[in-house]
């Protein structure tokens, strides 16, 4: 690995956020466009997250959904119970505390018996977990009163709440009206501080280890690394990092519901697509991956029919750049010329 | 005190006693050969040896410690070092990051220090290549160090999986069949690096191997294994002329 291989990802996000900056600020953006900023680098936290899963640890995970969604509750919950009593700036950086503790807490007792398991396996029981989560949380109610809090798994009645308790989790009706903190800068910060974490992690004696573990985990065992400790660190780092885009994305919305289209099984399938194509193994890849691919068929919307056929050939021509024998011998060739020239 | 102590050692398999009544005793700085026709049980031996299999029955002491019924990984830290039959390299990983792994138990810091590159981490990483370039250069890989280890020819993988298990700084190396697969050229190589292992670090070793030129070459003790018992055990020169062990494994 080069030596300023981090530094040239760390400038291209940074220069992606200005580029944008100043379209928004001159005027070229259009209000939908801004509102597309803040999922698009979600999901390049999250594609991070999910490569150092599948990239570095070497485990297809497709259910990392699951992760994102603990951190996007647990961060709300906390976000609307302190709405009033907490300063915006100080509420938010204890929701990210919160939201990454508890996707990290589950990353680690899902964890448990998921890295028993090797392959098609796990990507299997992952998928059923991040499913459960998901229908978990859908059942949920939670009111809190001068009692204290309230509970049930029936319905909002239930609770038994005094009139003027207010009703935090209702169900399949989610979160209503967590506080707009999330914007673009600060989730920039945290796609750096993911980039940062993951890169130096790489880097490190527990990183070689991890990949030890997933080039040949029997000569692993066998050279004393311990296996079950660098794959449960790997994967719980992974989830709380899945937990703070988590975070990002209920601080952006206005009702946040534990729904399929967020959470479900095509959601984590669409992460793992960023993952694949940007590269598996190389970060930067997934962090472009995610924002071409997320921004893409938004950006289509105008051309209606010829919309999914155009997303369908980028994917492939995507496919080709990053994984064709011959296209990476001729990216190298192009790279190492224009570095003597 | 010998370094390696194996008493009364058993496995089976179901109905099969794969390794009966197994008696080993390695003094320090010998090289120690163990053969036997294919299916005789030597690797089931050194699976018993690193603890990947755990023995019915039987005691094996290392540097009289001892080390029988633990994991693979404590049995590594112990100090039992090995290589593989069928090569297994971090293949996706530089040459030099594959001797790194191996040094990973011996040069610390936290998994924080790691993340933020803060701390021990500069001081440990300097040293941790400092090291993995000294080891490099015994075995003359240095000039490969970049490469992945899945792109080195079968000699140097070879080498480099001796590199990694030497880098755990081991009392005993297992070597299972390190000529397999080689050219009398590679041979010839591998026994110089064999040797090369036992003057630079004092290494002791037990190998597996089929290649008798080898075998008769370095080899100072034997045990012929056959069906999972002991044939004999002595003197290379002897065990080799040993009629027993001509008619089950040599031929002639």
């Amino acid at each position: 690995m080069k030596k300023h291989d981090n530094l040239i990802t760390y400038a291209v996000v940074i220069a992606a956020y200005a580029v944008f900056q100043i379209l928004a600020a001159t005027g070229n953006l259009s209000s939908h466009m801004k509102g597309l900023l803040v999922p698009m680098t979600y999901y390049a936290v999250i594609a991070v997250a999910l490569n150092l899963c599948v990239g570095i640890l070497g485990e297809l995970s497709i259910g990392h959904c699951g992760f994102m969604c603990i951190g996007a509750f647990t961060s709300a919950f906390f976000s609307k119970l302190t709405e009033e009593s907490l300063p915006g700036p100080l509420r938010f950086f204890l929701a990210f505390v919160i939201g990454i503790a508890f996707a990290a807490l589950f990353g680690f007792l899902i964890g448990i018996p998921v890295l028993r398991l090797k392959g098609d396996y796990l990507a299997i029981v992952t998928l059923a977990f991040g499913e459960i989560i998901k229908n978990v949380i859908n059942a949920f109610y939670i009111g809190v009163d001068s009692k204290g809090f309230h509970f049930s798994l029936k319905n909002s009645m239930e609770l038994g709440m005094e009139k003027e308790g207010n009703l935090i989790v209702n169900g399949a009706m989610g979160i209503t009206g967590t506080p707009h903190d999330s914007n673009f800068t600060v989730a920039i910060v945290v796609l750096l501080i993911s980039l940062f974490v993951v890169l130096n992690l790489v880097k490190s004696r527990d990183g070689r280890a991890i990949m030890a573990v997933r080039d040949n985990n029997i000569a692993a065992e066998a050279t004393g690394i311990n296996v079950t400790r660098y794959k449960m660190m790997a994967f719980v780092i992974s989830a709380a990092i899945a937990g703070a885009a988590g975070v990002l994305f209920s601080h952006n919305i206005t009702t946040l519901t534990a729904s399929s289209q967020y959470f479900g099984f095509n959601a984590s399938i669409m992460i793992l697509v960023y993952v694949v194509l940007g590269g598996i193994g190389n970060i930067r890849g997934s962090v472009i991956a995610a924002c071409v691919l997320y921004l893409l068929p938004e950006l289509l919307r105008g051309l209606n029919t010829y919309r999914m056929l155009i997303y369908s050939i980028v994917l492939i021509v995507m496919m080709i750049v990053n994984w064709s024998p011959k296209v990476i011998e001729w990216r190298k060739r192009v790279t190492s010329s224009l570095r003597r020239a | 005190m010998a370094l390696l102590e194996v008493n009364n050692l058993c496995i089976s398999f179901g109905g099969l006693r794969a390794v009966d009544d197994f008696n080993i005793t390695i003094e320090k700085g010998e090289l120690y050969g163990l053969i036997g026709p294919n299916g005789a049980g030597k690797t089931t031996v050194f699976n018993l040896l690193t603890g990947v299999y755990k023995p019915n029955e039987g005691i094996i002491r290392l540097d009289g410690e001892d080390i029988t019924r633990k994991s693979t990984i404590e049995i590594n830290h112990a100090g039992v070092a090995r290589t593989f039959q069928n090569i297994r390299l971090f293949k996706n990983m530089p040459v030099i990051d594959n001797v790194k792994v191996g040094l990973n138990e011996r040069f610390k810091y936290s998994t924080l220090e790691g993340i933020l590159h803060l701390g021990k981490y500069r001081k440990v990483e300097k040293e941790i290549d400092d090291e993995a370039m000294r080891l490099l250069k015994v075995f003359d890989l240095d000039s490969e160090r970049d490469t992945l280890a899945a792109n080195l020819p079968y000699g140097k993988q070879r080498k480099l999986e001796i590199a990694r298990a030497m880098a755990t700084n081991p009392k005993l190396l297992l070597l299972d069949e390190p000529a397999a697969g080689m050219n009398p050229n590679e041979t010839k190589e591998l026994m110089e690096t064999i040797a090369l292992v036992r003057s630079k670090f004092d290494m002791t070793i037990l190998l597996i191997e089929h290649d008798m030129k080898l075998v008769s070459g370095i080899c100072e003790k034997l045990t012929v294994l056959n069906f999972g018992r002991v044939l004999c055990q002595g003197e290379t020169k002897e065990v080799l002329a040993n009629p027993e062990v001509i008619t089950a494994y040599l031929g002639g």
